[in-house]
């Protein structure tokens, strides 16, 4: 039980020599708070698993420090630090009985048998594994096998954090839903800090209270889903969450006003101190832009295809050479291939080189 | 299950059972049919039935003796030879280098011994443990140890054994090696996160996960060490007395330099068949080993 902090931590496996631009993390401070639930999101490579094996303590940082409730654990090793960590593939010590297999990490910590047998049977309920605890491991499926691998992680009652990398690829959908929410409620009931590392969108949003989106080994944004959903600080974290991507397109903006293609959108802050010589965009995610049969006052666009979700349907429109998606409202029908577009300005952000400006009111 | 018909598949297999039978069925039928004759000379030969195995089996006799005798010298010289080189073998893999230039050099220092032919590695070491001109023997010999393979029957079974181990160990080690190399990084670090110490990664990872390669080094290391002729042979010739003569030794003393050739028939089919057995026993033991451990924790 710890809070985590991380202090200019960097890291190249190139060493530290290498150019900071080939950094697989790039300089990162940033605090995880006791008991909170994190995600780590991210595509392949952005160097969310090196993040999480600097914490455990696997890779040794090139610069900066950890610290565990303010204590640098920089130079201490896996063992030393008091983190358990679930891996991608799920890693099963043969020989053992899956009872065997929960009690180990606790048996190699000089742990009484009485509460090894009674932290066992626990998470053994926990993760629905009591009927297997004497079988052999290695004769379960994949999915119980990372139960076990899930159960070694979470049997030691004294962890700072346990770190998840990517630990639901090798399980079936209809179960992933079910040990995620597993997984949710253990940390409601076991009050530990969850590090959750994915690239699936939907897994970090509904694990985590606090998702950490990295991108080319930069974290870009540390929010709440909702913080990430409606006001993404970087053009990355926009069109990364959401489905579809968050419409990022091209602006000139003046202070209360962005002009897309010739047309004016109103705004609700007013820009006035935008970087000179920067890329300036305007972001707005599909939802807060809706299609209405064009009228004076409206920006007009080319619409390409309608897509229906099922519970809701964009369309996917160009606005000169720029593609676009909006909403759809329930009952509107195309009356040809040109629509107009009613933007929310509540919604819409302005980012200059790809970062958020704030405006001012 | 409509299956075509076609015979001439059979064919294609034919070439395959005649090489089988003209290089192993047909030879062994040979020595089956010699084994149950004797011969004295002149392509003559009589009936025997089962008499020569009768011998082999029965201590009193000459062959039988002899027989008996270099059997219990061959498990026993098998048996230290596992003993010794299947550890160190692993001791050797597991203080290699993972990474970097010197895997290729340690790679190729522990492949040289491989290379040389038994008889050389027998003259190497003949040459090497003489007390007047071999380096080891005169250096022994001078640093106050009475050592003399030729005369002393501790001496002579120590060079034997030292010399298979300096020229098989390798293999052991080697074997192990692939297999240790086999194992995914994420074991390693999931033992660190689970604190386990370097016994219990051994324990609980590594000897697990070389489980097959050690079965198939077990098997090799004792068919070879239990069939092993001329490395002894050219070092000791089976002396001093009969203190190194292995059954190998024996055989073609009894078929070559008695030339009997139905003792020496009988022999031979009893060897083989000692080898088939004790590899099967191995063989079994070991994949059952992880197997049958649960049942038995079931029950209890």
């Amino acid at each position: 039980m710890a809070r985590i902090d991380l202090v200019d931590l960097a890291h190249s496996y190139g060493g530290n020599d290498a150019a900071p631009e080939s950094f697989a993390l790039k300089p990162v401070t940033m605090t995880w708070r006791q008991g909170g639930a994190y995600a780590l999101l991210g595509p392949s490579g952005c160097g969310k698993t090196t993040l999480l094996n600097l914490i455990s303590g696997i890779v040794t940082p090139s610069r900066g420090k950890i610290l565990f409730d303010g204590a640098d654990i920089t130079p201490l090793s896996t063992q030393k630090r008091n983190i358990a960590q679930v891996f991608q593939f799920p890693v099963i010590y043969d020989t053992m009985t899956v009872g065997q297999n929960l009690a180990f990490p606790l048996k190699n910590r000089g742990v009484s048998k009485k509460e090894i047998d009674r932290r066992v049977a626990e998470i053994a309920h926990l993760l629905d594994l009591t009927p297997d605890l004497n079988r052999k491991a290695t004769r379960l499926t994949a999915d119980a096998k990372q139960k076990i691998s899930l159960g070694r992680g979470l049997v030691r009652a004294d962890v700072a954090a346990v770190l998840f990398d990517e630990p639901l690829t090798v399980i079936d959908p209809e179960l992933k839903w079910q040990l995620r929410s597993k997984l949710k409620a253990l940390h409601r009931e076991l009050d530990l800090t969850m590090i959750y590392v994915t690239h699936d969108q939907t897994e970090a949003l509904t694990f985590a209270d606090t998702v950490v989106v990295m991108h080319d080994g930069r974290v870009v944004q540390s929010g709440t889903p909702a913080e990430l959903f409606e006001k993404p600080a970087h053009t990355f974290v926009g069109y990364f969450i959401g489905s579809p991507g968050m419409n990022i397109v091209p602006a000139e903006v003046r202070g209360r006003e962005a002009r897309i293609d010739g047309h004016t959108i109103a705004l609700t802050r007013s820009y006035d101190r935008l970087p000179a010589g920067g890329r300036i965009e305007i972001g707005v995610r599909p939802e807060f832009v809706d299609v209405e049969a064009p009228a004076p006052g409206l920006l007009t666009a080319r619409i390409e295809r309608i897509d229906d979700l099922g519970r809701v349907r964009f369309a996917h429109v160009r606005i000169g050479d720029a593609k676009f998606a909006a909403r759809v409202p329930p009952g509107f029908s195309t009356g040809g291939n040109s629509a107009g577009l009613r933007f929310d300005p509540a919604h819409v952000h302005v980012y200059a080189d790809s970062r958020l400006v704030e405006g001012t009111a | 299950m409509d299956k075509t018909v076609n015979q001439k598949a059979w064919f294609l297999v034919l070439p395959v059972f005649a090489v089988v039978a003209f290089s192993a069925i047909l030879p062994l039928m040979t020595v089956v049919n010699y084994s149950m004759q004797d011969t004295f000379g002149n392509n003559q030969f009589f009936w025997n039935g089962v008499g020569w195995f009768k011998e082999l089996l029965d201590p009193s006799t000459d062959l039988g003796g002899r027989f008996l005798a270099s059997l219990g010298r061959n498990l026993f010289f098998s048996a230290v030879i596992l003993l010794i080189q299947v550890p160190l073998g692993i001791v050797v893999a597991l203080s290699m280098p993972r990474q970097g230039w010197t895997v290729a050099a340690c790679l190729v220092i522990l492949a040289l011994p491989l290379l040389i032919p038994w008889n050389v590695v027998g003259t190497i070491w003949q040459i090497f443990g003489r007390p007047d001109i071999g380096l080891m023997g005169y250096v022994l010999n001078s640093i106050g140890i009475n050592y003399n393979y030729v005369s002393n029957e501790f001496d002579a079974w120590a060079t034997v054994i030292v010399m298979d181990v300096w020229h098989w160990t390798s293999l052991v080690a080697l074997l192990c090696y692939a297999g240790l190399k086999s194992i995914p990084d994420a074991y390693y670090q999931a033992a660190q996160i689970d604190g386990a110490s370097r016994w219990a990664v051994f324990t609980a990872i590594q000897l697990p996960k070389m489980h097959r390669v050690l079965l198939i080094a077990v098997l090799l290391r004792f068919m070879d060490s239990f069939m092993i002729y001329t490395e002894p042979f050219v070092v000791t010739g089976g002396g001093p007395g009969n203190s190194t003569t292995f059954i190998s030794i024996e055989l073609v003393k009894i078929a070559l330099g008695q030339f009997d050739l139905g003792k020496a028939a009988a022999l031979s089919l009893v060897y083989n068949l000692i080898i088939l057995i004790v590899c099967w026993v191995f063989y079994t033991i070991m994949t059952n080993a992880g197997t049958e451990r649960p049942r038995k924790k079931g029950g209890a």
